[in-house]
This record gives C-alpha cells, sequence and structure tokens, in this order.
C-alpha cells in the first residue's frame, strides 16, 4: 500500500503506476453519474448524439449527493454501489474513460475493459459522505438537471481520499483483501 | 389524546435526527473495531468512517448521501387516542417535511419498473404499525440506504436444512454481498413465521442494541458463532480485507408451519441510524 496524490485528468503514466490496495488523493475535476445518468447517456451513444462532457481522460465519480444548505458548496456526497453501472461502462471505458470511483466490486467484463482500456477502478468509504463534502471545492449541473440527485456533476475536488480497488493490470483488491485476512472458508 | 400534528413535527424531527447523528452503541462499536483490526487500510476506512460520524454530528449534515427510504416502525397503543385525521397521512407529511426542511435526499421513485419517476420528497415512508397494549404512541425511524438493502435475501428452508441451512444461507449472503453494503456490517436475522413475516423480523432485529443476545441461550450461541464465522472471511471494512466484517449478528425467531423453516437475512450498513420518540 503506497500513497499517490493524483490530477485529473488521468494519463496512461499515472494509471500505470497505480495498484490495487494504494492510497490516493485526487485533485481536479471529476463528473458524477449513476443510474439514471447512465442510462441517459447510453441512449445519447445509441442516437449518435455527442455526451454532455468529453468523457476522453476523464473520472466518473457514482454519487447521488444531498441537497447543499445555504452557503455549502455541495451536500453529503458519498459514493453509490458501482455494480449497478456494470452493464454501462465497457462502452464508455472504449469511449476513452480513465477512471471510475464508486464502492464495492465489477464484473468480469469491466474489469476485462479496463485492461483493454488501460483504466482504473477506484473505491471511497461508502457512508463517509459529510467528511468527503470538505474536499469538494465547486460543483456545478453539467447535464439532466431533472433527475435532481442523479444529474451530471461537474465536481472540482481537492485530495479526495479513495483506495484503487481494481488496477489496469486486472489486480483487485477485493479479492487480495479476503485471501490476505479469510481464515478457513 | 394526540394530536396528528404532533406525529408530523416528532417524525419530521426524527427523519433529521436520524440522519446525523449516530446511535451511541454503534459508534462504540466502531472504535472497538479500529483496535481490533489488523489491516492498516481496514484501519484507516474505519477511523475515516468514524470522523465522518463526528462531522456529520457536530454539523447536522447527513451521515450518508443516501439518507434511504424511510422506514417507520408504530407501536400504537391501543387506548391511545389519535386526533385530527390520519395517522398514516401525518408520519409521510413529517417524513416530507423532515426531508425538505433538513436538506435530505429525495430517493424514492413513484413507480419501480417503467417511469422512475422521483415523488420529490421521499414519501412514500415504510410504515409498519403494531397494536400494543396501553395509551402511548411509540414512534420509530430507521432510514437505510440502498447499498445494504439491496443486498438482503429471503429463502424459504426446509425444516430438515436446519440449524446448518441456516449458517450457509447467512454466509452465503454476506458473502455474495462482499463490500457493497458498506462493511463492517450488522446482520439481522429472521427465523421461522411466514414468507412475509420471516423479513421483517430479520429488519427489527437490525435495531437491537450492538452487544445484545437472544434469551434463548441456543440462538445466542448461534449468533456469536455467526459473528465470528462472517468475521473470519476477511471480507473486512468496505470489503477491501481485514478482520471487521461485522459489528454484530441478531437473530429472533417465531412460531414457523410444520412445514416451513423460512429465513430472511437483513443487512446494515455501518451508518445504522435510527431514532424513536414515546408520544401520549
Amino acid at each position: 500500500m503506497k500513497e499517490m496524490h493524483i490530477t485529473t485528468p488521468l494519463d496512461d503514466r499515472t494509471i500505470t503506476e497505480l495498484e490495487a490496495g494504494d492510497r490516493v488523493y485526487l485533485t481536479g475535476i471529476i463528473y458524477t453519474a449513476r443510474d439514471a445518468a447512465h442510462e441517459r447517456m447510453m441512449r445519447l451513444i445509441e442516437e449518435g448524439k455527442t455526451l454532455p462532457f468529453d468523457i476522453k481522460g476523464q473520472v466518473i465519480y457514482y454519487t447521488g449527493p444531498t441537497p447543499p444548505r445555504p452557503g455549502q458548496v455541495i451536500g453529503s456526497v458519498g459514493p453509490t454501489t458501482s455494480g449497478r453501472m456494470d452493464s454501462y461502462t465497457p462502452k464508455l471505458l472504449d469511449m476513452g474513460l480513465k477512471g471510475m470511483i464508486g464502492k464495492g466490486g465489477r464484473s468480469k467484463d469491466v474489469i476485462e475493459s479496463m485492461i483493454k482500456n488501460k483504466a482504473v477502478y477506484m473505491v471511497a468509504v461508502g457512508g463517509a459522505g459529510a467528511k468527503i463534502a470538505r474536499c469538494v471545492k465547486e460543483s456545478s449541473i453539467v447535464a439532466f438537471e431533472d433527475l435532481g440527485p442523479e444529474a451530471i456533476y461537474r465536481l472540482m475536488v481537492e485530495n479526495f481520499p479513495a483506495v484503487v480497488a481494481i488496477d489496469c493490470y486486472g489486480n483487485n483488491q477485493y479479492e487480495i483483501g479476503i485471501k490476505m485476512y479469510g481464515r478457513n472458508l | 389524546m394526540i394530536h396528528v400534528d404532533e406525529v408530523t413535527d416528532a417524525v419530521a424531527r426524527l427523519c433529521v435526527e436520524a440522519n446525523s447523528i449516530l446511535p451511541d452503541d454503534v459508534m462504540a462499536a466502531l472504535k472497538k473495531a479500529v483496535e481490533i483490526e489488523e489491516s492498516e487500510l481496514g484501519k484507516n476506512i474505519l477511523e475515516e468512517i468514524i470522523d465522518n460520524d463526528t462531522i456529520a454530528c457536530s454539523e447536522g449534515v447527513p451521515m450518508c448521501q443516501d439518507t434511504g427510504m424511510t422506514t417507520v416502525f408504530i407501536e400504537l397503543g391501543q387506548d391511545a387516542e389519535i386526533v385530527g385525521g390520519s395517522l398514516i397521512d401525518a408520519v409521510n407529511r413529517g417524513v416530507s417535511r423532515g426531508y425538505r426542511e433538513g436538506y435530505l435526499r429525495k430517493s424514492v421513485d413513484k413507480e419501480p419498473l417503467f417511469d422512475r419517476v422521483n415523488t420529490g420528497d421521499n414519501t412514500p415512508a415504510i410504515i409498519h404499525v403494531d397494536v400494543v397494549p396501553g395509551d402511548k404512541l411509540h414512534i420509530e425511524v430507521a432510514p437505510k440506504g440502498a447499498g445494504s438493502e439491496n443486498m438482503c435475501g429471503l429463502k424459504m428452508l426446509k425444516p430438515a436444512d436446519g440449524v446448518e441451512g441456516l449458517k450457509r444461507f447467512v454466509l452465503d449472503t454476506v458473502k455474495n454481498a462482499g463490500g457493497n453494503p458498506c462493511p463492517p456490517i450488522i446482520v439481522g436475522v429472521g427465523v421461522g413465521g411466514n414468507f412475509e413475516k420471516v423479513a421483517l423480523m430479520a429488519k427489527k432485529a437490525l435495531l437491537r442494541p450492538i452487544g445484545s443476545r437472544n434469551k434463548d441461550s441456543r440462538y445466542a450461541a448461534l449468533e456469536e458463532e455467526l459473528l465470528k464465522m462472517i468475521n473470519d472471511m476477511g471480507i473486512g471494512p468496505q470489503g477491501l480485507g481485514g478482520r471487521v466484517t461485522a459489528l454484530d449478528v441478531h437473530i429472533d425467531y417465531m412460531p414457523a408451519h410444520i412445514a416451513s423453516l423460512p429465513v430472511a437475512c437483513a443487512i446494515q450498513c455501518h451508518a445504522a441510524r435510527y431514532r424513536e420518540v414515546t408520544l401520549g
């Protein structure tokens, strides 16, 4: 486990240095999208339209924040379960998406596509949305405002804490962790 | 005499408080978990969770962005007199107000299969009413996120499957859940009753204080055994490996049909939120 400070958009050199189990702190722009936003992005792709943001090199954060109180940049903004986005992800990786932040495991298809496209999957601590909100310095809606918390937000983050769960070589911290700490099951 | 407006006020307040104030028993269990955890990353994650929950409490902000579908358990005294309108409507008005005034996320879709359009105020709540002796009205608000809710399971076992069948089902459910329900988790197990009752029993078992044991020593021993087996899986905090996967296991049972052994396994994330009040 090493600690790395990285900036977005992600370049291949940075991605190849990241290993499953590393602690990372992200600074730069990330985009939020969860179930409904992914569904809409797929529809745009099918219709041959452009996505609401240029996805090349970008990082998508699976989250749906609580509404900000007056004076707050954003409300609580922890990760949601990534597995629900698995069926949409390989398509976005093929289009140039380089990183994802969520929580929980990913499907075989996603991992294979990550290896093929040299991408990284990171996780933030689920249920730590109040603390994560402090890393968000700016927030604006990019698309699908009618979806409320499920809209696509552009977030400017500073030292956003995450863990590399699956690296671009397919090493998977969920499997490594169980092998290290599991007892006779 | 209890006016429905009192119910609405109480529910609105409980929704906001439950989402920002973690119960003491859960916080104490998280602090103990930091001491037990052997994985450096796991320890790190547990400390981040405690830090987060401390921020949420001191600033009055939601500890998690998934402020849940609001589950409300009501114990209605059979001699209580509720005036001023419908009790259920009053609860839903309270949820609506609490989620608006508390800046909580509205996470309820009106229709689940075709449209999936948000209702905009987190109603309707899931409301369970039990009629009990007395003239009081007890309200318990438990917001629960979908990350852990989606990992719950129910199985109609055969009586011959017995204790081993139950253990296998619970362990499989926890294993399949992995990191998705935000470990460390609390596991609530219902045994017996029928199809719909067993799920409710498992849910209510989650609300028992951490460290409490079933009064029947056989079930208490099974709780301890399952807790050890779950923590031996190595899933760890957030599923990234470690010693602490579950903070506790609670099992509750009730009579069952001679041909049935229903088992439900409810999984609760570490943000085990609830808040209660008694009116009247």
